[in-house]
C-alpha cells in the first residue's frame, strides 16, 4: 500500500511537468546550444551539416543593421507604448472604480474587450481602420481638414501607428488588476481622509496612488517584459516595413527563424533579447529597494 | 448636505460621460467591423461610408463557408479548443500535486515550473519547432496542441487555490476508503469551481485565438485554425473589406458573447490570484 501512494504525486504532476520539460526545459537547452552553431534547413535533414562557429552568431548580430534598427525600434515602442499602456488602464480602473452597478459592469467588458480579440481580426479591422484611401479614421480627420495620413506606409507614423494599437489591446488585463487592488483597498482608508476634509485630488495622490504601489510595479515590470516581445503587432499589420521601420527583436528572430531558417542565427538574437529582458527586470526590481527605503 | 449631494451628482455625470466616450472609442473597431461585415461589398468602399448599411446583407458571412473552407477552420479551431481543456486538467492536477502531496524535491521541482514563465515564447519557440520536427510531428494536429496544454501559470493559480482546500477534509475522504483519483475528481474539482470556471474561460479564449503555433506546424490547409484561415483570406481577398470584416466578425463575436456572460469570473479570478 506504501509504496503505491508515494507514486501518486507524480501521477498528478506527471503529464503537466513532462510536457513543460519537453517543450520549456530542453527547448532552453537546445536553443543555447545551436546559438553556437550556423545550424539551417541544411543541418535540420542532416546533423552531420551543423558546424561549431563559437561566437560568430552573436558579433554578427551586432553587425547586422537590421538587428540594430530591430532594437531601436522596439525601444521605441516601449519608451511610448509602456507609459502609456499603464496610464491609461490606470485611469480607467480608476473611473471603474467610481461607482457599482450594471453601467459600470458593462463599460468593464467593454474595456476588456479588446484584450480578447484575436490578433488576425485585429489586423483586419485595423488595417481597413488604417487604410489611406477608404479608412474611418482618415475619413473622420477630413472633418478636422486634416490630410490623408499614411498610417502604415511610413516608417516613424507605423510606428506610431502599432503602438496605439497595442496600447488599445494592451489596457484589458491591467485595467483588471488595477481594478482588484482599487477594490481591495480599506474603506476606512477614504473615510478618514473624507473626515480630515481631504479633497478629491489629494485623496487620489496621497492615498489611492501610494497603495496601488504593489500592484503598479507588477503591472510595469510584466508590460515592459511584454512589450520588449513585441511581436505580434507588427507581424500582422505590417510585417516589419516600410523599409524595416516597424521590425521589432522579437520579429527579427522570428524571420530568421522561419523565413530564412537560420536556427543558429535566429537562437543568438533569442538569447539577446533574453538577456535584455532581464537586465531590463533587473534594473526594474534594483530601483524598486531603494524606493521602499524611503 | 444637499450641496454634496449635488456635487457628487455633477461629478457621477462627469466620470459617466469621460466612461462612456472612452468607450465609445474603444469600441469604434467593434462597430466598423459589425456595420461593414453586412455591407455588399459596393458599399464598403463609398465615401462617405455608411454607418448603419444601406443594403445590409448576409452575403459575406455566407461567402465565408462557400469560397473559403471556412467550416474546416471552425472544425480544427474545436479540436484545439478542447484539447487544450484535457491540458487544463493536466494543469489542475499538477497545482493539486504541488498543493497537497509530500515528496522529495517539490519545492524545488515547483520552482523549476515557475522559472520556466520567464524564458521568452521567442526562446523556445525554434528548437519547439525542431523538437517536433526530429519527432515527426510537423503539419500535424498533434504537433500544434502538445506544445501549448502545459500552461505554468495556470499550474500556480491551480496551486494557490487548491493549498486552501482543508487537509481535514482530504483526510477523512481517505478514511473513508476514497482513492485518490476519486478524491480528486468528485471532492476538489467541486471545491475549486471558481478557479476551473477563470482558467476555462480563458483557455477557451486562448485555444480559439491560436494563431502563430498553427501557422508555423501547419502546411496543409485541412489543418488551418481560424485564425489562420482568416489571414489567408486577408491576402486573398486584399481589397473586400466586408469579406474581411465577415472574417472577423465570425472570430470575434463568439468571444464577446461568452465574455460577457462569464466576464464576473475573470474579475474575481484576478482577486482571488492576490494580485493586489
Amino acid at each position: 500500500m506504501k509504496p503505491f501512494k508515494k507514486r501518486h504525486p507524480f501521477l498528478f504532476i506527471g503529464p503537466a511537468v513532462a510536457l513543460l520539460t519537453l517543450f520549456s526545459l530542453i527547448p532552453i537547452v537546445v536553443a543555447f546550444v545551436i546559438s553556437f552553431t550556423d545550424m539551417n534547413l541544411k543541418g535540420l535533414a542532416d546533423w552531420s551539416a551543423i558546424g561549431f562557429v563559437g561566437l560568430e552568431n552573436y558579433k554578427e548580430l551586432f553587425s547586422d543593421s537590421t538587428f540594430l534598427k530591430s532594437i531601436f525600434n522596439t525601444f521605441f515602442y516601449v519608451i511610448i507604448g509602456v507609459p502609456l499602456v499603464i496610464i491609461c488602464s490606470l485611469s480607467v480602473a480608476l473611473l471603474l472604480n467610481y461607482g457599482t452597478g450594471k453601467i459600470f459592469n458593462t463599460f468593464r467588458a467593454v474595456y476588456y474587450m479588446p484584450s480578447i480579440t484575436n490578433i488576425i481580426a485585429v489586423a483586419v479591422i485595423w488595417g481597413y481602420l488604417y487604410n489611406t484611401e477608404y479608412g474611418l479614421f482618415n475619413y473622420l480627420l477630413s472633418f478636422l481638414s486634416v490630410e490623408n495620413i499614411p498610417w502604415l506606409e511610413e516608417p516613424t507614423i507605423a510606428k506610431i501607428s502599432l503602438i496605439i494599437l497595442a496600447v488599445w489591446k494592451g489596457i484589458g488585463i491591467n485595467m483588471i488588476i488595477f481594478l482588484a487592488a482599487l477594490q481591495g483597498i480599506p474603506k476606512s482608508y477614504y473615510e478618514a481622509a473624507e473626515m480630515d476634509g481631504a479633497n478629491r485630488f489629494q485623496v487620489l495622490f496621497q492615498i489611492t496612488l501610494p497603495l496601488l504601489r504593489y500592484a503598479t510595479f507588477f503591472v510595469t515590470v510584466t508590460t515592459l517584459i511584454g512589450w520588449m516581445q513585441f511581436f505580434e503587432e507588427p507581424f500582422v499589420m505590417t510585417d516589419g516595413g516600410p523599409l524595416d521601420g516597424t521590425i521589432s527583436v522579437a520579429l527579427f528572430i522570428y524571420e530568421e527563424g522561419f523565413r530564412f531558417s537560420e536556427f543558429g542565427y535566429a537562437a543568438a538574437g533569442s538569447f539577446v533579447l533574453f538577456a535584455m529582458i532581464i537586465l531590463v527586470t533587473m534594473i526594474q526590481f534594483k530601483f524598486r529597494k531603494t524606493d521602499t527605503e524611503y | 448636505m444637499a450641496a454634496t449631494k449635488n456635487k457628487s451628482k455633477v461629478e457621477k455625470t462627469i466620470v459617466l460621460s469621460i466612461m462612456l466616450i472612452g468607450g465609445i472609442l474603444v469600441s469604434i473597431p467593434f462597430i466598423w467591423m459589425i456595420s461593414s461585415s453586412f455591407k455588399p461589398e459596393s458599399e464598403v468602399l463609398a465615401i462617405p461610408p455608411t454607418i448603419i448599411p444601406d443594403n445590409p446583407t448576409i452575403e459575406n458571412y455566407i461567402n465565408l463557408f462557400t469560397n473559403m473552407n471556412f467550416a474546416v477552420y471552425l472544425r480544427n479551431t474545436i479540436i484545439i479548443v478542447l484539447f487544450s481543456f484535457l491540458g487544463l486538467l493536466f494543469n489542475a492536477m499538477a497545482g493539486y500535486g504541488f498543493a497537497k502531496y509530500d515528496f522529495n524535491g517539490k519545492e524545488k521541482l515547483f520552482y523549476v515550473v515557475l522559472a520556466t514563465m520567464m524564458i521568452p515564447g521567442q526562446v523556445t519557440m525554434i528548437p519547439v519547432y525542431l523538437i517536433l520536427n526530429y519527432m515527426g510531428l510537423t503539419n500535424t494536429m498533434a504537433g500544434i496542441i502538445l506544445p501549448g496544454l502545459a500552461v505554468a501559470f495556470s499550474i500556480f493559480l491551480f496551486r494557490q487555490f487548491m493549498t486552501t482546500i482543508p487537509n481535514d477534509l482530504l483526510e477523512a475522504a481517505r478514511l473513508d476508503g476514497a482513492g485518490e483519483f476519486f478524491i480528486f475528481f468528485r471532492l476538489v474539482m467541486p471545491i475549486a469551481k471558481p478557479i476551473f470556471a477563470v482558467q476555462g474561460i480563458l483557455t477557451f479564449i486562448a485555444g480559439w485565438n491560436s494563431f502563430l503555433w498553427p501557422l508555423i506546424i501547419a502546411n496543409d490547409e485541412s489543418l488551418y485554425t481560424l485564425s489562420v484561415g482568416l489571414s489567408l483570406l486577408q491576402g486573398q481577398y486584399a481589397n473586400n473589406y466586408a469579406l474581411q470584416m465577415a472574417g472577423a466578425a465570425f472570430m470575434v463575436v463568439p468571444i464577446i458573447i461568452i465574455f460577457a456572460f462569464f466576464q464576473k469570473y475573470i474579475v474575481e479570478g484576478f482577486t482571488m490570484s492576490g494580485l493586489k
